[in-house]
């Protein structure tokens, strides 16, 4: 699949590459860029009276007639097949409905993998569920207990006598790169990158670093873990679901159970966090299996062991960054190259390259991943993948190159800005990594920082400073579909199946379409979070703002033909074409004489008509082919360490942002903050347990696998430049990812500048200090 | 989790005899026992909910302190005798769990908690001696940052993880314990046992038995007292080391001391050879570092843990250095 990708992204490029920018969706920069109303204000969220108030209702709030609840059991082995099953006595405890086995699960096909090339395909692993005695991984699904009670089930799942014959299983992550694979692409991108003969220029060049950098396992610790409920209706089937993935998922699980399209109703108005885990499942297909059995809704949440049992993470990663460099700092050469898990049944691939392919210019490159086999619950997108943890290792070696060049860090990254891509030399669509380091530099007080490690001290504590790039590529997804209805009242509903969890999707473009109507805020009315309505792509990758915008700016189009068509000969606006005209003030208005204009209202009112309703998809976004669409920022930290323990306590951070259009301060800010406390538990926290032995996760619970508590986390500041993309809807590009990336690097890098220790493998924790 | 049945004893006297019934397990704030019953690590039939028992505070005629065992963590911590004559016993209660556990917790359920050793609670996948006596130890060749290096055996390397236990052993804190014969007292030092060949054998308490009270003498060096806890994170975790000290100079030479550490051993470890080595001598960074030697002379540090001798001379070095001030 990975090659016949990297040939349909190769030919796409190429068919597109002589097109003049200007005729491309987004090469005229967004009118509304610039003239804004209510985008760009503070604005709080719009479901934030009923989160406070707990009248919004979580997946595993949902009350149903007759509802059964359901416990999953797990294998504790890693590897082998069941020998013996014996759930009489699970089945004799008080309560129980059902227990659903390799048995009497019904046999189904395994999911399509995700994928780039086919959007309908949402599947985080592709083996088998539930349907042999066979065992793949450690935590697996071998029973779900379906009970009157949620304590009934919990107890009748511990009767379940389940024997196992275990076989040697593939859980060294040492011993697997004997064997690694390389992959043909990396998402999108062609793997194996290779300009000029870096290795080569690495041996001459007057200074370099050349280091291996390694990141642990992770697991997705969202506040609210997986749940469903589940209720059938003859043929329909309505699933209550924590999702990101909407519509897909309720496509992907219609095929799944034969059923016909419009039959599954995926509702998932509220997630308690999604962050890269709250996808398609095993436990989904469970409940929806088991449901039907029993002709009962059925309300199936994991235990928070549960998540960490059949809910992938981060995979663990090794990392070799070296950089070459002349007397002057100029990058002469670039190798990015490592290894981390993704196994042939999983989907991920954790991108920890693609920064490194972007950030800076250098005369040669090196860049490649090598995958290995484990037998693991498959790794998942999580957290700014890829990202998170290539940055940290590019971004310390470069702090460790300038130091044993004795430049400023700031100053080495600053002396190798590209003016294009440089790897692909396409032009940037906008690029301001060096205005938000220099205004972050300002801000922080970075001539503060002794360049000689050790040098401040307070008490027992030594103090330092550290700064770090950070990166995440804009993205817009195809497929985004908007429902818009206008009333002659001028008010409006925008609608669509998209997903909410927890960063203001609805907030944010009710605010867009108000300014892209020219409506009030009041007046606008944006529904989500149903594959009933019109379908939108799956919320990742930083993606779905930039998506739902596309469609919004297609629809509002849309709107203003239909409008003008209404409008007939009798307007002001009569004998005008759909792009002469501008929606503004609940007016269709004249581009080109703005006192030509007709109110919603009166079009509405001479036509006769209560409403008006149109549907449009977003264009296919070609922006980001044509052009290198990258946020960036300069992450700052100040800590300190104690020379008595090795304990480090953050003291300020700083996130200087390069992100465009900065849609709503609020809720950015918020969700800004909320990465770079993710990366502050890459950095110093967070690491999962996995014991290879056994291939097993030893700390599967929030007491034991260290999330940053509120203690841990200093004052944040959060700025950026603001400073609009044109190539993007409403000159926004996404915000969701890249404050967790740089982090972990600037956190590293200012225990460095505070002690003279550089510690190359993460959580930086005390004992590896002294 | 299993069905069980719940009951609230009115009297110490009805709770001992729901105690001595097989299956039984006395309740305090619940804040351990039940997070092992929902793991399948314990499994009572019969919860006997003490925490309506005495939780009195209240000064012993001798000059000491007397705690009810039902007396939240919290309230001990907030308590304006602790605070004035036991500071490090406050400092140590706060440094344990969060403040929503620590307002559930009791004293004697506080002395009553198990090890947080990860191949423990793992009933499903982990072989564990203390939770099923011979089936060996996962931890020994495992994780075991979080493991013992002082009275440890090979059949168990599980630490007890109390904070408020630490500064109750260095303030020799006595533990009053009913039976059906009547009371008892046990120093805290020996109240947890060693695991030896029988690491599911924890405490002094027998079947029948009760804890009523803790007891703390009247000590001279509790008012110039610290405790100092080092941990993975600044809240919420346990220790990977801490030290309970208590110093008194007189004329330029230790008087008395009282040292106890955390996070090293299968009981709060008091550290008696430290102690003997600065009674009489001078309060010198050299005299704390070789105290510190005395008692670690016997410690068997683990792969995962060989960083904690060190971590515990510098911590204790640093706690008695900053109380020895300017006696020095």
């Amino acid at each position: 699949m990975s090659r016949i990708q990297n040939a349909i992204i190769g030919s796409v490029r190429t068919a597109i590459g002589w097109v003049p920018a200007q005729w491309l969706p987004g090469g005229t920069p967004d009118p509304l860029i610039g003239r804004n109303a209510v985008i760009g204000r503070q604005a709080s969220r719009l479901d934030g009276p009923l989160k406070v108030a707990g009248k919004a209702r979580f997946a595993a709030e949902i009350a149903m007639d007759r509802l059964s609840y359901a416990a999953l059991a797990h294998s504790p082995i890693t590897r082998g097949r069941i020998t013996r099953l014996d759930t009489s006595a699970a089945e004799a405890a008080p309560g129980v409905i059902l227990v659903l086995t390799h048995r009497n699960m019904p046999r189904l096909n395994p999911l399509p993998l995700i994928s780039i090339t086919d959007l309908g395909a949402v599947g985080n692993s592709n083996l088998p569920i539930m349907q042999d005695q066979v065992i793949r991984y450690n935590g697996q699904v071998v029973a779900l207990v379906v009970a009157e009670t949620q304590e009934q089930a919990d107890h009748a799942a511990s009767l379940l006598e389940i024997d196992y014959a275990a076989e040697e299983a593939r859980t060294s992550f040492h011993d697997a790169k004997a064997t690694a694979r390389v992959p043909a692409s990396i998402l999108i991108e062609k793997n194996h990158l290779s300009v000029g003969d870096a290795e080569r220029e690495l041996e001459r060049s007057a200074h370099h670093v050349d280091e291996v950098y390694r990141t642990p396992g992770q697991n997705h610790n969202a506040i609210e873990p997986h749940a469903v409920t589940v209720a059938w209706e003859g043929e329909a089937l309505l699933i209550h679901d924590a999702t990101q993935m909407i519509a897909a998922s309720a496509n992907a699980i219609g095929k799944l159970f034969g059923l016909k399209k419009g039959q599954v109703r995926v509702v998932s108005p509220f997630v308690g966090g999604g962050f890269g885990g709250k996808g398609l499942w095993d436990h989904q297909i469970v409940a929806v299996a088991a449901a039907r059995l029993i002709g009962r809704p059925l309300r199936l949440a994991l235990t928070r062991e549960g998540v960490y049992r059949i809910i992938g993470g981060r995979t663990p990663a090794e990392q070799r960054v070296a950089i070459g460099a002349d007397p002057e700092g100029t990058f002469t050469a670039l190798v990015h190259t490592g290894y981390s898990i993704m196994p042939p049944y999983g989907a991920c691939p954790e991108q920890y390259t693609l920064g490194s392919r972007a950030l800076y210019r250098s005369k040669s490159f090196e860049v490649v991943q090598r995958h290995l086999d484990l037998d693991i619950v498959p790794n998942t997108f999580m957290r700014a993948p890829g990202e998170a943890i290539g940055s940290f290792a590019l971004e310390s070696a470069i702090d460790e190159l300038a130091h044993s060049m004795a430049i400023d860090p700031i100053e080495l990254r600053l002396r190798n800005l590209p003016e294009r891509h440089p790897t692909t030399g396409v032009p940037f669509s906008q690029h301001a990594l060096g205005q938000a380091y220099r205004d972050g530099m300002k801000r922080f007080g970075w001539e503060r920082r002794s360049a000689t490690p050790g040098m401040r001290r307070e008490g027992e504590w030594l103090i330092g400073m550290g700064c770090a790039t950070g990166s995440f590529p804009y993205a817009r997804m195809p497929g985004a579909n908007i429902r818009l209805t206008l009333r002659r009242d001028s008010s409006a509903t925008l609608s669509c199946s998209a997903q909410e969890m927890g960063m203001g999707t609805a907030t944010v473009q009710t605010q867009h379409a108000a300014d892209r109507l020219g409506l009030p805020l009041d007046a606008i009315t944006f529904e989500l979070g149903d594959s009933a309505l019109p379908a939108a792509p799956f919320a990742g990758g930083s993606s779905q703002t930039a998506s739902l915008a596309g469609a919004v700016v297609a629809a509002a189009d849309k709107l203003a033909g239909e409008l003008l068509r209404l409008a007939g000969n009798d307007s002001p606006l009569a004998g005008l074409r759909a792009g002469q005209v501008r929606l503004a003030e609940g007016s269709v208005v004249s581009i080109d004489d703005p006192n030509r204009r007709e109110s919603y209202g009166s079009i509405l009112s001479r036509a006769a008509r209560e409403e008006i309703t149109v549907a449009a998809a977003g264009s296919p976004p070609i922006e980001f082919l044509k052009f290198a669409i990258h946020s960036t920022s300069a992450v700052f930290c100040e800590l300190r360490v104690s020379t008595v323990t090795g304990e480090i306590r953050v003291d300020r951070l700083l996130g200087s942002f390069d992100c465009g259009t900065i849609l709503n301060p609020k809720t950015a800010t918020s969700q800004l903050k909320g990465g770079m406390i993710m990366g502050l538990g890459l950095a110093l926290t967070e690491e999962t347990l996995f014991d290879e032995r056994k291939g097993r996760i030893m700390n599967a619970s929030l007491a034991d696998y260290h999330l940053p508590t509120h203690l841990d986390v200093p004052a944040i500041d959060v700025i950026w430049t603001g400073i609009p993309d044109p190539r993007t809807p409403l000159g926004a590009r996404g915000i969701g990812e890249i404050g967790i990336t740089g982090v972990a690097a600037a956190v590293a890098n200012a225990v460095f500048n505070a002690t003279g220790q550089r510690i190359r493998d993460l959580p930086i924790t005390l004992d590896k200090l002294w | 989790m299993n069905p069980v049945e719940y009951r609230r004893p009115a009297t110490a006297d009805e709770a001992l005899t729901l105690t001595g019934s097989a299956g039984a397990r006395l309740l305090g704030g619940g804040t351990n026992l039940v997070d092992l019953m929902r793991k399948g690590v314990e499994r009572p039939s019969l919860l006997a909910d003490v925490s309506g028992l005495s939780s009195l505070i209240e000064p012993t005629e001798g000059g000491g302190l007397m705690i009810g065992a039902a007396a939240r963590n919290s309230a001990v911590a907030a308590h304006p005798l602790v605070r004035a004559h036991y500071p490090m016993l406050a400092r140590a209660i706060l440094a344990g769990a969060s403040a929503q556990i620590r307002n559930m917790a009791t004293v004697g359920g506080n002395l009553m908690q198990r090890t947080r050793c990860l191949y423990f609670a793992d009933t499903a996948g982990s072989r564990c001696n203390k939770r099923s006596p011979g089936s060996g130890c996962d931890a020994l060749e495992g994780f075991n940052r979080y493991h013992a290096i002082l009275g440890a055996s090979g059949d168990c390397i599980a630490v007890h993880p109390s904070d408020m236990g630490v500064a109750l052993a260095a303030l020799d804190a006595q533990i009053r314990i009913l039976s059906t014969g009547g009371i008892r007292v046990v120093p805290l030092t020996e109240f947890h046992r060693l695991p030896g060949d029988r690491p599911d054998l924890e405490t002094a308490l027998e079947p029948g038995e009760l804890i009523v009270s803790i007891e703390l003498p009247p000590s001279s060096v509790a008012a110039r007292s610290a405790y100092r806890k080092v941990r993975d994170r600044a809240s919420y975790a346990f220790a990977l080391v801490s030290v309970a000290a208590g110093l008194a100079v007189r004329d330029g030479r230790v008087e008395d001391v009282r040292i106890a550490f955390g996070g090293v051993a299968p009981r709060p470890w008091r550290a008696f050879r430290a102690e003997a080595v600065l009674l009489g001598r001078p309060p010198t960074t050299e005299a704390f570092e070789e105290a510190a030697e005395a008692e670690l002379q016997d410690a068997t540090p683990l792969s995962g843990n060989s960083f904690k001798p060190n971590l515990v001379r510098r911590t204790m070095t640093a706690v008695l250095s900053e109380l020895a001030g300017d006696d020095r």
